[in-house]
């Protein structure tokens, strides 16, 4: 017995030895390369590529693409997730694929595909126009990719969890007369907390990362239709290195701060409980 | 067992609010997702079906699926295998920095796909830090396959483990403990109890980094050197063909892809769903 | 179950109203009106010229309130020229394009939004400036390249963008072209072979011109970048110790090309502002911060101010000798052309 403790220790410490290499070689060193070059010509520099007019509308920008891509998939993948777990129907797979779909979708496709339905060639062209409506190439569109990309994140980390709950209790209570609202925040929203939760930051940093859609559909109009990860091209291809690198790890920060506050939420709630 | 195969038959439709919920799920997809991409599916059938043939079989086209299905391949059979052992080490032991660990895991979502790859090609570029060391064994990464390898476990890192995670959370070590006193080795415990339970979710998130690896764009341009026939991905010959006006050719290599994508999720969701029942059927 | 079924097409419809509206809140309010104090332009430009506008969008500014009295704010967009004008014909709200070559610009009218015959429409074929290719290599000149001959050696490597993604980089094919052709007298089997060679010395096919610098500036591939003069001039400028320019006996001439989007200006009613906006390029002034920006102004007068900095002597062809660019993207950068043989597998 106590070898075997003995040698789970090793098998332990070997396991966290490479778990740790492996994040910080792919994810820490990256990182730090991109805080580091922010800084390279020291925090003058950076704040002023921070504190740049177009970089703040980027900001803004971001984040409005952001909260409505959150809101957007809550929703969605509410319903979604209900509809999938506590019914049976016909076509119950395909529609869960079709759902998953824009994850593995490549971005370039993404943005393709809007600017195929919404772009000039497009039969319905004439009538947005018409009606004086702009939506690639102007926030709209760069909402409507942001929400593409993001589009399963809240439902699919809802989904399994629900699928695990199975449909008893709800059942239970549904045939004690509750209403579809009541059974939903009593009974399935505790279930679901948590992956919401994680659903959420997941959606979220995606969200403000999304690069390869949004710059395929945004025509890159300086401080109209610019989002950070645009902002941060296009300083990179001025060959202002170390400003392009600074707006980058706000990114960064802004991730870090969402992660930060997911942390704390799920303390004090697993606390509580 | 009867009862509930029966119960669940007849009282499929005791909760309410299946037409509701169903009714907004069909609409919010079609909007965002049907009726894009069917755009995509008009356009190409504009085509017939030689030019079609012809514009997604051309030789440099070929070698760019070759190239994106193997680079997309390695890199999320990598991460299958770091998505296990980060999820098992961030479930099972406790050590410092475990928080901070865990926080970081959706970290390379958040940075644009195109920082990602500037900052991977400064580092493993001959002149960079880890570059700079395998130079020494005359092993290049940046511009090469094993770059694009590189920017491809980058982007595939959280989703191995994110699906893994919840459902080594809920297995109970009281099995393996079991199977340990009754004398069975550490391999054996974790080949017949733990893998056939999360397999599926490995499988998952393996699927999706897969599908989103083989579309991957804005870090692999960084990294890659484009070269034609060697380290030239599907999406950057999207992008080249939409650079010469040529929207067919365009639109019709995307529709491989997608079928591609579309494909290795339904194999992801039939698997998944068929351990959902497992799981059900055991209790 | 029919219950069932208006349930569902009640939630189906009352999601599509509300998304509608959502789309059409979120669109409306968004276009720009043009009052009398304030206009605005956008310019769809392309990489290299970002610093350019920056400076002339602020004496334009001054010029056009001079006189009109009017404010005029334009907003900049940059990319690669390819890219730029597949967005333009696409429906993003241009009143001006400033490209990297008249290919783009013939894509746009073809797409119906530029009225035939816009070449003509200011001085030079519409260019207001121009440039043309050379070699950037690292100081001392390590591997003695001093013309085309050298960039196909043996050894050699290249850094230049794929011509069939970046506008820019088909001029630097056009310009060894042009090389081999006088060197060779036009037989082009010898030709090809030539231009074979030099791309098989490239390293890294980036997808742009400032990816390419990247690649050479920054992380150190290659001896040798194929690049814009005006690029050239810039990495010099940043970094002014480790790279020299050398200018190839033979090389082509660059122009880049403006014109006024027919469409969107009448749309918008800013036809004016937007014509005058080009039109102003070729005033003194802005020939001279073209200058500055190591584009070579099309005035003669200004360019001999810039002797010291441009090479005058070069020996340029133009894209006239290649039949113009439909003919030239036919022959050599179009699915199945010269450009793709090069990339035949071996």
């Amino acid at each position: 017995m106590y070898e075997e403790t003995k040698r789970s220790k090793v098998v332990k410490y070997i396991l966290i030895g490479i778990a740790l290499l492996f994040v910080f070689v792919m994810l820490v060193l990256p990182l730090v390369t991109v805080i580091c070059e922010a800084f390279k010509s020291g925090a003058e520099v950076f704040w002023q590529a921070v504190s740049d007019d177009y970089t703040v509308k980027a900001i803004v920008l971001t984040v409005e693409a952001t909260l409505f891509a959150v809101l957007f998939n809550t929703v969605f993948g509410i319903f979604a997730a209900w509809s999938i777990t506590k019914f049976r129907f016909k076509g119950k797979k395909l529609l869960t694929t079709l759902i998953d779909l824009p994850v593995t979708v490549s971005p370039i496709i993404a943005g393709l595909i809007f600017v195929l339905t919404f772009g000039r060639q497009s039969p319905i062209y004439p009538l947005l126009s018409e009606l004086g409506i702009k939506v690639i190439f102007a926030v709209p569109g760069i909402i409507l990719a942001t929400v593409f990309v993001t589009f399963p994140f809240i439902s699919r980390e809802l989904i399994p969890v629900l699928e695990s709950e199975g449909t008893d209790e709800e059942e239970a209570a549904a045939l004690m007369g509750a209403k579809g609202t009541t059974i939903f925040r009593k009974i399935t929203f505790p279930h679901i907390k948590w992956a919401f939760l994680y659903g959420v930051v997941l959606c979220a940093a995606r969200a403000m990362g999304e690069f390869g859609a949004v710059s395929v559909i945004s025509g890159h109009l300086r401080g109209k239709t610019n989002t950070l990860p645009l902002h941060v091209e296009i300083l990179f291809n001025e060959f202002k290195y170390v400003p392009a690198f600074a707006v980058s790890s706000i990114l960064v920060l802004m991730a870090i701060a969402i992660l930060i506050i997911r942390s704390v939420v799920e303390y004090k709630g697993k606390k509580d409980a | 067992m009867m009862v509930q195969a029966k119960k669940s038959k007849k009282a499929k439709r005791v909760i309410p609010g299946f037409g509701l919920s169903l009714g907004v799920t069909i609409t919010l997809l079609s909007l965002v997702v049907l009726i894009p991409l069917a755009a995509l599916v008009i356009y190409t059938a504009q085509m017939s079906p030689s030019e079609f043939w012809e514009a997604i079989t051309r030789e440099r086209v070929l070698a760019s699926y070759k190239v994106s299905f193997i680079t997309a391949f390695i890199a999320s059979l990598i991460n299958a295998v770091m998505g296990v052992i980060l999820a098992w080490v961030l479930v099972r032991y406790k050590f410092p920095g475990k928080r901070i660990l865990d926080g970081m895991i959706e970290l390379p979502f958040a940075l644009p796909t195109a920082v990602a790859g500037i900052a991977l090609t400064s580092l493993t570029a001959d002149t960079g830090l880890i570059g700079g060391f395998f130079a020494k064994f005359g092993i290049s990464i940046a511009y090469t396959r094993v770059g694009i390898t590189v920017a491809l476990v980058f982007v595939g890192i959280p989703f191995v483990t994110r699906a893994v995670q919840p459902v080594l959370e809920k297995l109970d070590p009281v099995y393996e403990e079991a199977a340990g006193v009754m004398g069975a080795g550490r391999f054996r415990i974790f080949r017949k109890i733990i893998l056939p339970e999360i397999l599926p979710s490995v499988l998952t998130g393996f699927g999706l980094a897969f599908g989103r690896c083989l579309g991957e764009y804005g870090s692999v341009v960084f990294i890659a050197g484009n070269k034609p026939f060697e380290t030239e991905i599907t999406p950057l010959i999207i992008m080249s063909e939409l650079q010469e006006y040529d929207y067919k050719s365009a639109t019709a290599i995307a529709l491989v892809m997608l079928a591609a994508s579309f494909l290795i999720l339904f194999l992801v969701n039939m698997v998944q769903h068929r351990n959902a029942k497992i799981l059900k059927g055991g209790r | 179950m029919k219950n069932l079924r208006t349930k569902v097409l009640s939630a189906v419809l009352a999601v599509s109203v509300l998304g509608a509206s959502a789309v059409a809140f979120t669109g409306c309010g968004k276009k720009d009106t043009t009052n009398d104090s304030k206009v605005t332009l956008t310019n769809v430009s392309y990489d290299p010229t970002r610093e350019l506008y920056e400076s002339y969008n602020k004496i334009f500014a001054k010029h056009w309130k001079e006189e009109t009295g009017q404010d005029v704010e334009v907003t900049q967009s940059h990319g690669g020229s390819g890219k730029q004008a597949l967005e333009v014909a696409n429906g993003l709200e241009a009143d001006v394009v400033t490209l990297a070559l008249e290919y783009d610009v013939n894509a746009i009218r073809d797409a119906g939004l530029i009225e035939d015959g816009w070449v003509n429409e200011f001085d030079n074929d519409s260019s207001p400036y121009t440039s043309t290719i050379v070699f950037l290599v690292r100081k001392g000149n390590p591997k003695n390249i001093k013309d085309w001959d050298d960039v196909a050696k043996d050894g050699v490597g290249v850094i230049t963008p794929n011509p069939k993604t970046s506008g820019g980089a088909r001029w630097n094919y056009l310009a060894a072209w042009a090389y081999a052709d006088k060197k060779y007298n036009g037989d082009e089997a010898k030709i090809e072979d030539f231009i074979k060679k030099l791309y098989q010395n490239v390293l890294v096919l980036d997808s742009g011109a400032r990816g390419a610098t990247t690649s050479f500036v920054e992380n150190g591939q290659g001896d040798v970048l194929l690049a814009w003069e005006n690029e050239a001039y810039l990495s010099i400028k940043d970094n002014p110790d480790e790279y020299e320019i050398v200018t190839p006996s033979v090389s082509i001439l660059a122009q880049p090309s403006v014109a006024v989007v027919d469409e969107v200006v009448d749309q918008r009613g800013t036809r004016k502002v937007a014509t005058e906006y080009l039109s102003y390029l070729y005033s003194d002034e802005a020939q001279r911060i073209a200058g500055d920006n190591y584009y070579r102004p099309y005035n003669k007068e200004i360019l001999k101010e810039y002797s010291d900095v441009f090479d005058l002597n070069i020996n340029l062809v133009t894209i006239n000798d290649f039949g113009g660019w439909d003919e030239a993207q036919k022959k050599h950068f179009a699915d199945g052309g010269i450009f793709d043989k090069i990339y035949e597998k071996k």
